[in-house]
């Protein structure tokens, strides 16, 4: 293991102020993981994650944790993009999120893209533990290499349990170093955006959402479980946060 | 274990229904991403190692004998979208039809009896597998060798491309399927003792959506 390294992790802890307001008791920043609330709106707080350097480079290890606890309504950002580039001495980055709703409590959970530069080596895990209750909102992006670059390599993995059942299990792995066909017909055939919008709401339980396309690279799935996800592919990252925003406009006013 | 009894089950002609399926070619082709044996190579290579890998593993683990509801769990927790969801169920129904006939036995009705509406293919396929007194690498082999051998012999159809051709992407995938195989009986020991949580979750963007494309088309040829 690569011991050069930096490891940070970030915490985010919220809770219902009991007068409609969500307070923060938990801000936590560490290291290149700088956390700042900015102006809320309604009931809902807003922190953002600032990288304060680059990163992660291999041989990091990130984490951020965010804990909606009842009564909170938390939407988290994140400044910029997030590169993960090689380390100076090489070696695997690691990006880990665990992320837990209670019941009654939202969590909005927005970064921006993750852009896999050449030569990186990315393992990146997002773990969200729901209670039954709970509310969420998560946007992932993959982004492989800026424009007219080699991507390096990534292994992404996204979990979502409801209640302790693990309703979503899901690895994508591209780029440099990842199983062959990767960016063949089956999986990305050229695309060099990748993205997922997971929205869980204990009203899907009785109100389904159907399955449906939003255009011939971008679908509408129901999980076996109250949650949808919306997976898409583009040539670019701008045209996959196009197809997100639309999908996640849809998925809001049926989940309203 | 029976060497032939791995003949029988893996044989293209065992009446499972799989030949109403395409694993994805037919919205690959329409979409103009199968053009031909390169292409047909480039997708089988693809989708063995993602949703073939996945398949292999959970036939390996229930080849073991890891409970079939957790499987069964967790085989929907890796089926996003559901017209793959109905499809794996549908030919487990059938898979086990046709086993129950050809190996009847306790394991195999306990199963009908537990799942209904039919179990995630693969995971059938591994109890099957079992019925028939074979091991968890051959239930691993199976359900690799199934997921690329459905899409070429489907593009034979679908493009009028060479059988001979498409038996030649089949022949040099063999490497890669022994190492599916390999890597998917490891993860099913693992699962043995950890829970399927243990499993690969491999998962592969366009056959997620072109599944869900295809299923919406009035006019296909294929089932999926």
């Amino acid at each position: 293991m690569n011991t050069t390294g930096v490891r940070a992790t970030a915490r985010i802890r919220a809770r219902g102020d009991g007068r409609g307001g969500t307070s923060l008791p938990v801000l936590a920043s560490d290291g290149p993981l700088a956390l700042r609330r900015t102006r809320g709106s309604g009931g809902e707080a807003h922190v953002l994650l600032v990288g304060a350097m680059s990163g992660p480079l291999g041989g990091d290890h990130f984490t951020v944790r965010a804990d909606a606890e009842p009564g909170a309504r938390l939407r988290v950002g994140s400044a910029a993009a997030t590169l993960a580039l090689p380390g100076q001495h090489g070696g695997e980055a690691r990006h880990d999120v665990r992320l837990t709703v209670a019941d009654g409590a939202e969590l909005h959970w927005l970064p921006e893209q993750l852009i896999c530069a050449r030569g990186c080596e990315l393992r990146m895990s997002t773990e969200a533990d729901l209670a039954p209750g709970a509310r969420l909102v998560l946007r992932e992006e993959q982004v492989l290499g800026r424009v007219g670059e080699q991507p390096g390599g990534l292994a992404g993995r996204l979990t979502l349990r409801i209640a302790g059942r693990t309703v979503l299990d899901q690895e994508l792995a591209c780029g440099a170093g990842a199983p062959g066909g990767w960016d063949g017909p089956a999986v990305l055939a050229g695309h060099r955006a990748a993205g997922q919008l997971l929205v869980a709401h204990p009203r899907f339980a009785e109100h389904p959402v159907a399955a449906r396309a939003l255009s011939e690279t971008t679908v509408v799935l129901p999980l076996a479980g109250p949650a949808v996800l919306v997976t898409a592919v583009a040539p670019d990252a701008l045209l996959l946060r196009r197809e997100l925003d639309a999908a996640l406009e849809l998925l809001t006013t049926v989940s309203a | 274990m029976s060497r032939a009894a791995l003949l029988v089950l893996a044989d293209g002609r065992f009446p499972a229904g799989g030949h109403a399926h395409s694993g994805g070619a037919e919205a690959a082709v329409r979409a103009g991403r199968i053009t031909g044996a390169a292409s047909l190579e480039d997708f089988c290579r693809g989708r063995l190692t993602t949703s073939g890998l996945v398949a292999a593993s959970l036939a390996a683990a229930a080849a073991l004998g890891v409970d079939p509801g957790e499987l069964d769990a967790a085989a929907d927790a890796r089926t996003p979208a559901p017209a793959l969801r109905a499809a794996a169920r549908k030919l487990g129904r059938q898979l086990l039809r046709a086993a129950r006939a050809t190996w009847p036995c306790g394991e195999l009705d306990a199963l009908a009896a537990r799942f209904p509406t039919g179990a995630h293919q693969p995971v059938a396929l591994g109890v099957v597998a079992r019925a028939a007194g074979l091991d968890a690498r051959d239930a691993a082999h199976c359900a690799a060798y199934e997921s690329v051998s459905g899409p070429a012999s489907a593009t034979v159809r679908l493009l009028s491309l060479d059988p001979f051709d498409a038996t030649g992407v089949l022949a040099r995938l063999a490497p890669d399927l022994d190492h599916v195989a390999g890597q998917a009986v490891r993860a099913a020991r693992t699962a043995a003792h950890e829970g399927a949580d243990a499993l690969p979750a491999c998962s592969a963007p366009l056959l997620e959506i072109g599944a869900e494309l295809h299923a919406a088309r009035p006019v296909r040829l294929f089932a999926s």
